[in-house]
């Protein structure tokens, strides 16, 4: 599948402002963060930011985006259209709980309630987030059960990053959401290595000759294309990476996105104060560009089923 | 709208049933598509630089070939593609707006260019390759199963049927209601083992593929040589001919 | 909408379709012209413009299909590559620069050439024409005009199936017969891609399969119709004669032979002098009536024409004065029951295991006499008998440009027609079947005229350039057996070259060889790329100057397109065309018309859209270039315009001879009459009231057996068909060859001149014979050990259709198919590049492995590569960047390694395309397309518009 950029920097940034949401949502009613005005400016910025500019950056992806509005009626079928209507939702309890918190200091009650609200509409945005993959069949890659977590895991570790890095701002060594961040970058670590074994490991049904129904004489290979160049299907779906570049992406996404945020939340749990606050910022950014490059390659790996009709006898 | 229309066995499903025993891969099925898509209902199927050095447009239909087995039972085997108007069309259950729908009253599977967006989600969810954005103006086109000719008031009876069906001269292309057991393509679909492309994602399409036959490469009955002479030699041979009169 | 509605269809949306639109507010019918097939057609016109065309359901040939090309007519029409105005070269040629000048300057200036021409030596105008429909005209004009140098695109075309068949049956393979497609059980088909009967034989063959029938396909390379064949046969190129009589040698020894069709209806019987060394041997035995003698059944001699001779097919007849004469059958049985011709040995050069060979012969004699169909319709022969059946076998053959575009073409083509004949399926149910206008005499009426006596300044030639030669006296040489053609067709080189040999214009011209020609003027053929041999050559020759006055070797060429090919590149005067939808033509009895098995038909197009640019028919202009030279035919005793409505008057008014005009139907005054009668001011009319064609079905009785049919022959002549209604005997023996054999062994007045004697006796044997092709036999086998050879895309024709936004996208460009064996032994992988090399060059190309070809060929998708600039596309075209021309290996001559000549059939002058022979080798960069032979991009006509990035066809018409 082909990689677009938008829908890359759509995933990854709606991915850590959603997680973010949560844990604010639910760490500051339970005043298992600081209620800061501060901090919750800071913290509901970065989310709102990160969150918005990941739905307005998938916009752009639209071929009709003045339609955008269109896309939060079928919520019966779609999940796509879930993942938009539930972003959108996300925002009534969201903007409640900011204002309760920011205006009034009030973090508890019905504002602690929105808190509550915004973190479950948080998580259902992330479930649909994946579930618009997890649930194409053509997609071998995408309709894998560790599409789901691999969402959650990576939203919540780089919710967690962020989470770590703003908070060193009022907290000096905040040693529990360092904790928390480091079992999360492992976990999620774990979840994506898990599913890259799982892709290689497994083999799709679908091959080419279930695709044409051919194969009662032997083996099918494809002779011609219907076009000697390019066209929509092959641009979108025949999108396909080398091997040898995979494999050097997927260790530049182990590195950027997990081994070098592990050591500097490490570092970070160690020093605290500015040399803390610069490793929490390592972490961040690393992790930013890696899961950039996982996410890109989360759609590069991907083989949709149409690529059967043109070369490919498996997907 | 994106709720699938309940289909109860018997209920009208309009689609194709595609002979490749017999297609020849000339693509006058793809043109003619092209052709009378191109001032059809989802006009224009727009194309990109068309005479410059990457050619490529919107086509509802595109015949691929391919070789199937090895040595003496070997074949090419040429193989149009087109939307299979799936009974379970995952293209329009994923489609954010409603602009994806299964008709109701003859299971054609349409795109409402009115309100798609273009998210190119349902692309994704076709296994078949069976839809085309076009970039111009933003939206997702398909195959409408010549929607505008079917039913078509203006046009003889005889001509109320999919371009593609119409123009191919070796009638490998046959439309009509699938979801009839008896019609004729059902009983088609019944004597030559028609087939799903990829049943095993449970599209369930409507279109069916006549596999290439099978029994139709064995050597016609006859002897397995020509009764020899039985007198090798050449001079007994034409001695053989010489009392034949012929009278012309 | 209410607010409601809106809350509703936000949630539930319905579109609300239009399913009745109004398709077209006019349908005109017309013949389309996107190939050769002639197809019928309906054009939708809606608010100005082309809706759709769709095939016309009525139509003798295509009944309602079209094929990808007839269906992408709208884009035809829409190509930017259309020409705009007439083109006056102002640069060098090839550069592509031109002055864009006025129609009365581009005919004075054609008059000016022409006309000096014409009060001076008509032959230094060399007028040929490509793939065009109308050349009872163009030959009609050309023999008007006064030049001997005269052709169409046949000579490197098919002239070998045209001849082989014309001297054997009396028609041929090509378009002029087909299968009997209901009735035939075993079809064979050898060497065919596509043919110009694109529509009818892809109906034909999907009801083969479907009724049951067994399709064998014997091709190098399994794709198209040989896709769907039941079997397969991948032979090696060039060898088809070989396993052909190697068929016939089995059927011979089973005795599977239909001697009483050979008895009635050949020249099986006829006796054949065996006096070696004498002036008439192997030439009929004749009375002195000059009738053929045959043996009776009391072995005495008996005329072969006489009713009722009851002859023999073996024996021997002992000559007065010494000698003795066998006949024709047993001449054929000594020859091909050798064993040099048994499976075995001729398997490993066919590449055809043995065995199946064997099968095959007994398939075919199963079919044929174990399943002996009878059409219980009576009917009577030439020579009075009534039959109460009509009795037919059921194998059938096709074939052309696989078997015709080797050197050894012709004489192939006569052994696929000798196993046709001795089966007795020729024009008999499940057989092979006449087209209308055919049978004709074998070989028909005029011999070409063209000599010197036949050529005077100023006046009309003494004949019609083209025919078909008897013997020696009839060749167009001088005295001393020099060429005298510039074209060199009918001579001691090509002596049966019944179609001229364009493929050597160009190069003859170039050399002044046999004499200079002034003008070359040229109408719809692309020899400066698709149709040269050697395309590179070819341009050097065009641009070629005489270092003494810097002339052009070659001073003037006129050149007539309707779009911007590599040839107009080439020319000095362009003479822009319309497209088929803006003009008048007609699909003539005289020339090429789509007459059917049934009966005969002609056709026309009518102009179904305004033109839009300044471009006229050039049919037009040539009547308009004929009144202004006043070629006789042309103009009235007072010197005016016998046609002032130009061709359309011409289609109409014009007689060949007393009753006999373009058009067969509606003739009379009243339009009554049908073949011969007056010309009919309102026939054009009545075509267009009838869907733009005519047909006659002939009454059962005379659809079969037409060769011999009494009340077919006698119809014909009435209809103008044929002259008279003798029986056309089929010659399985065919004696003009031999009279030319005779000549070369020093017997009669003209004979060939001594470096040529050697050559017309080998290959003029009048009996087939198999050969290895030239250039495989003059080339290091070990040097160049593959065949290369094209193939035409069903979706493409020719260079036409690269200028056209759909077909381009299916076919923008080509790749070289190579066996899997192959690649891997050269370690090739799909989109490799190779540098492809014959003894003329080499040139990259981009590979396609495959499985379903013969495993010492390679093959690719014909007239795809296109020269930088032309067609009007864009500079990064794939057509320019990636594909490639085969033509630029394959050479007009061929290698050394034996005396020079043509690298074509020695008897037709036919080019060998399919000759060729390469090397591969991998090239080690990856992308070896910027290796190409280099040609410096042609530029535009100043009216070209900018190519538009976005193509929205049909979005206003809405
Ligand atoms: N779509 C389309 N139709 C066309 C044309 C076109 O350009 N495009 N061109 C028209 C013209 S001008 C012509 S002349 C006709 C030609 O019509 P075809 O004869 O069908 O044309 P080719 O493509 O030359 O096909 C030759 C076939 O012979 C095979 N072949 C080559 N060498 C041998 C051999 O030695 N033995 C055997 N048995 N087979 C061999 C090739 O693989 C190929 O399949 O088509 C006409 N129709
Ligand atoms: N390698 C290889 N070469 C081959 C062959 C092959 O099989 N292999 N086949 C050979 C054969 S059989 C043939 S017939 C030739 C064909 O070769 P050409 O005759 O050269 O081929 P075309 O591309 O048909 O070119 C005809 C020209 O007619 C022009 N034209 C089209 N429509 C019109 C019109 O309406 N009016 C006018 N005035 N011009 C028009 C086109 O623009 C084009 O320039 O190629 C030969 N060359
Ligand atoms: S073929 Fe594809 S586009 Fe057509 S109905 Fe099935 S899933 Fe949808
Ligand atoms: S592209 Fe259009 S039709 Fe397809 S899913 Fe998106 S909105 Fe629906
Ligand atoms: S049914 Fe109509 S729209 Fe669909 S492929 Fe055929 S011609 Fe095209
Ligand atoms: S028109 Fe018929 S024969 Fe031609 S590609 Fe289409 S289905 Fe095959
Ligand atoms: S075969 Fe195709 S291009 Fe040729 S005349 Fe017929 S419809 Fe036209
Ligand atoms: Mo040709």
């Amino acid at each position: 599948m082909h990689p677009t950029f938008s829908i890359v920097f759509f995933t990854t940034a709606s991915g850590a402002g959603f997680a973010l949401l949560l844990l604010i949502g639910v760490g500051v009613p339970l005043a298992l963060l600081p209620d800061d005005a501060g901090f919750g400016a800071a913290a509901l910025l970065v989310a709102a930011v990160l969150i918005a500019g990941g739905l307005v950056s998938s916009a752009f992806h639209l071929g009709r985006p003045e339609r955008a509005w269109r896309a939060f009626s079928q919520w019966r079928s779609s999940w796509l259209s879930r993942e938009g209507a539930l972003s959108v939702l996300t925002f009534v309890p969201a903007v409640i709980f900011a204002f309760g918190w920011l205006a009034f200091g009030a973090t508890g009650g019905f504002a602690g309630l929105c808190g509550f609200l915004a973190a479950a509409g948080a998580v259902a945005s992330v479930y649909c987030t994946g579930m618009i993959y997890a649930s194409l069949k053509p997609i071998r890659q995408w309709h894998n059960p560790w599409v789901v977590p691999n969402y959650f895991a990576l939203g919540l570790m780089s919710g967690f990053l962020v989470l770590d890095l703003i908070l060193r701002f009022w907290v000096v060594r905040p040693v529990g959401i360092g904790l928390l961040s480091l079992a999360a970058v492992l976990v999620a670590w774990w979840i994506k290595e898990s599913y890259w074994r799982s892709i290689d490991a497994g083999t799709a049904a679908s091959t080419v000759a279930s695709a044409t129904g051919l194969g009662r004489r032997g083996a099918v290979r494809m002779l011609e294309r219907p076009h000697t160049e390019e066209n929509y299907l092959l641009t979108e779906m025949g999108f396909r990476i080398a091997r040898k570049h995979r494999r050097r992406l997927r260790n530049i996404a182990r590195l950027a996105a997990f081994l070098v945020p592990v050591v500097a939340v490490l570092v970070a749990l160690v020093w605290g104060g500015g040399a803390g606050r610069i490793a929490a910022a390592v972490a961040v950014l690393s992790a930013a560009l890696g899961l950039v490059v996982e996410r890109w390659l989360f759609f590069a790996e991907a083989r949709h089923t149409v690529t059967l009709y043109y070369g490919a006898d498996q997907v | 709208m994106t709720d699938l229309p309940a289909s109860p066995p018997g209920r009208k499903q309009l689609g194709l049933v595609i002979d490749l025993d017999i297609c020849v891969g000339c693509h006058a099925c793809a043109t003619a598509c092209k052709e009378w898509n191109s001032g059809g209902h989802m006009a224009p199927l727009t194309d990109f630089h068309p005479y410059g050095g990457d050619p490529q447009g919107v086509w509802f239909n595109r015949i691929h070939s391919f070789e199937e087995g090895d040595g003496e039972g070997a074949r090419t085997v040429h193989f149009p593609r087109s939307c299979l108007h799936c009974a379970e069309p995952a293209c329009v259950t994923v489609c954010p707006t409603g602009a994806s729908y299964k008709r109701a009253e003859d299971g054609i599977v349409l795109v409402n260019e009115a309100i798609c967006i273009g998210c190119k989600l349902c692309s994704w969810a076709c296994p078949y390759g069976a839809r085309e954005f076009d970039a111009d103006v933003g939206v997702m086109k398909k195959c409408t199963l010549c929607i505008d000719r079917i039913y078509n008031d203006n046009l003889a009876v005889e001509e109320r049927l999919p371009a593609c069906v119409m123009v191919c001269p070796t009638h490998a292309r046959h439309f009509g209601d699938l979801g009839d057991p008896n019609s004729a393509v059902s009983e088609m679909v019944a004597r030559r083992g028609g087939l799903d492309l990829m049943p095993e994602l449970g599209y369930r399409p409507v279109n069916k593929y006549l596999p290439p036959r099978l029994d139709r490469m064995a050597p016609a009955p006859g002897p397995a040589e020509p009764p020899a002479a039985p007198d090798p030699a050449e001079g007994n041979r034409l001695l053989r001919w010489i009392d034949r009169l012929l009278s012309r | 909408m209410t607010f409601g509605e809106r809350w509703r269809d936000y949630w539930s949306p319905r579109e609300v379709i239009d399913t009745s639109p109004k398709v077209s507010d006019e349908v005109k019918y017309t013949t389309c012209y996107m190939c050769a097939c002639r197809c019928g057609i309906k054009v939708h016109l809606k608010n100005g413009g082309i809706r759709y065309i769709e095939g016309n359901p009525n139509h003798p040939v295509n009944r309602g299909v079209i094929c990808g090309k007839g269906a992408s007519g709208i884009m035809q029409q829409q190509s930017p590559a259309k020409l705009q105005k007439p083109l006056l070269r102002v640069g060098e040629r090839g550069a592509g620069e031109f002055r864009e000048i006025e129609w009365d300057e581009a005919i004075d200036t054609a008059i000016a050439w022409l006309s000096r021409i014409r009060d001076d030596d008509p032959r230094k105008l060399a007028f040929f024409t490509g793939r065009d429909q109308s050349q009872s005209l163009t030959g009609f004009w050309a023999t008007q005009f006064g030049t001997p140098n005269f052709a169409a695109h046949g000579g490197f075309c098919s002239v070998n199936m045209a001849a082989a068949g014309m001297y054997t049956l009396g028609s041929s393979f090509w378009e002029f017969g087909e299968p009997d497609w209901e009735r035939t059980r075993l079809f064979l088909m050898f060497g065919v891609a596509e043919d110009h009967d694109s529509n009818p034989i892809k109906t034909a063959l999907s009801g083969l399969r479907s009724r049951g029938a067994k399709f064998v396909s014997i091709n190098p390379v399994r794709t198209g119709y040989s896709a769907i064949a039941d079997e397969w046969i991948g032979i090696r190129p060039g060898t088809d004669g070989l396993f052909v009589l190697s068929l016939i040698h089995e059927l011979l020894r089973a005795d599977k032979v239909d001697l009483d069709y050979l008895g009635h209806y050949t020249n099986a019987a006829w006796l054949v002098i065996q006096s070696p060394g004498a002036a008439n041997d192997g030439l009929f035995l004749r009375g002195a009536d000059g009738n053929p003698l045959v043996l009776d059944g009391n072995g005495a001699l008996a005329s072969a024409l006489e009713p009722g001779a009851a002859a023999r097919i073996v024996g021997e007849a002992m000559l007065e004065g010494g000698g003795r004469a066998v006949p024709v059958f047993q001449l054929i049985a000594e020859r091909y029951l050798d064993p040099a011709y048994a499976p075995e040995a001729v398997a490993a050069t066919c590449g055809v295991p043995a065995e199946t060979i064997r099968r095959l012969a007994a398939e075919i004699a199963e079919t044929a006499f174990a399943h002996e169909i009878e059409v219980p319709v009576p009917w009577v022969d030439w020579a009075g008998r009534r039959h109460e059946t009509m009795r037919g076998r059921p194998v059938s053959v096709h074939a052309m440009r696989g078997i015709s575009a080797h050197s050894n073409g012709f004489q192939t083509c006569r052994a696929l027609h000798l196993l046709q004949i001795l089966l007795g399926t020729i024009d008999v149910p499940g057989g092979w079947r006449y087209k209308s206008p055919h049978p004709k005499p074998c070989p028909p009426g005029p011999r070409p005229a063209g000599r010197a006596d036949q050529v005077a300044a100023g006046r009309p030639l003494g004949g019609a350039p083209l025919g078909y030669p008897m013997g020696p006296e009839d060749l167009i040489v001088d005295a001393d057996g020099n060429p005298q053609r510039i074209d060199k067709a009918f001579s001691w080189d090509a002596p049966l070259a019944a179609h001229g040999l364009m493929h050597l214009l160009i190069r003859n011209a170039w050399a002044a060889d046999p004499y200079p020609i002034d003008t070359l003027f040229m109408y719809m053929a692309n020899m400066a790329w698709n149709s040269a041999m050697n395309t590179a050559e070819t341009i050097r020759m065009l641009t070629d100057k005489d270092p003494a006055t810097g002339e052009y070797k070659i001073p003037r060429i006129i050149y007539s397109d309707a779009y911007y090919s590599e040839m107009v590149g080439y020319s000095d005067l362009i003479l822009p065309d319309t497209t088929y939808l803006e003009r008048w033509d007609c699909i003539s009895l005289l020339d090429r018309p789509i007459g059917g098995v049934d009966g005969p038909a002609d056709s026309i197009r009518q102009p179904v859209i305004a033109v839009d640019r300044d471009v006229r028919p050039f049919q037009d202009v040539l009547i308009d270039l004929a009144v202004r030279l006043r070629l006789p035919a042309f103009v009235t005793t007072d010197g005016s315009p016998r046609f002032p409505g130009g061709y359309k008057d011409y289609i109409a008014l014009h007689e060949r001879r007393p009753g006999v005009g373009p058009l067969a139907g509606w003739r009379g005054e009243a339009g009554a009459d049908h073949g011969r009668g007056a010309p009919n001011p309102r026939q054009l009319q009545r075509y267009v009231e009838n869907g733009c064609f005519w047909k006659y079905e002939l009454p059962p009785e005379q659809r079969y057996y037409k060769h011999a049919n009494k009340a077919y022959l006698e119809g014909a002549v009435s209809m103008g068909l044929i002259d008279n209604a003798e029986p056309i005997v089929l010659q399985l023996y065919v004696e003009p060859l031999q009279r030319f054999r005779l000549a070369a062994q020093g017997h009669g007045p003209v004979r060939p001149p001594p470096a040529s004697a050697a050559r017309i006796e080998a290959y003029f044997d009048p009996l087939p014979f198999w050969y290895e092709p030239f250039e495989g036999a003059r080339i290091d086998p070990h040097e160049f050990p593959l065949h290369a050879i094209t193939q035409r895309p069903m979706q493409m024709y020719h260079s036409w259709h690269s200028q056209n936004a759909w077909l381009r996208q299916i076919l923008g460009r080509n790749r070289l198919f190579v066996g899997r064996a192959v690649g891997r032994r050269l370690g090739l992988q799909d989109d490799d590049w190779v540098w492809v090399s014959s003894h003329a060059g080499r040139i990259p190309a981009q590979v396609k492995l495959m499985d379903g070809v013969n495993p010492d060929t390679v093959w690719t998708w014909n007239a795809i590569g296109k020269r930088a600039g032309a067609w009007n596309l864009a500079a990064d075209a794939p057509e320019f960047t990636k594909g490639f021309l085969l033509n630029h290996l394959i050479t007009d001559l061929l290698p050394e390694g034996g005396p020079p000549a043509a690298n074509a059939d020695p008897v037709t002058g036919q080019a060998a395309w399919y000759d060729l022979r390469v090397r591969l080798e991998k090239a080690p960069d990856a992308d070896a397309g910027a290796g190409k032979p280099h040609l410096p991009a042609l530029r535009h006509p100043p009216s070209f518009a900018a190519l538009p990035e976005v193509l929205r066809y049909g979005a206003p018409r809405r």
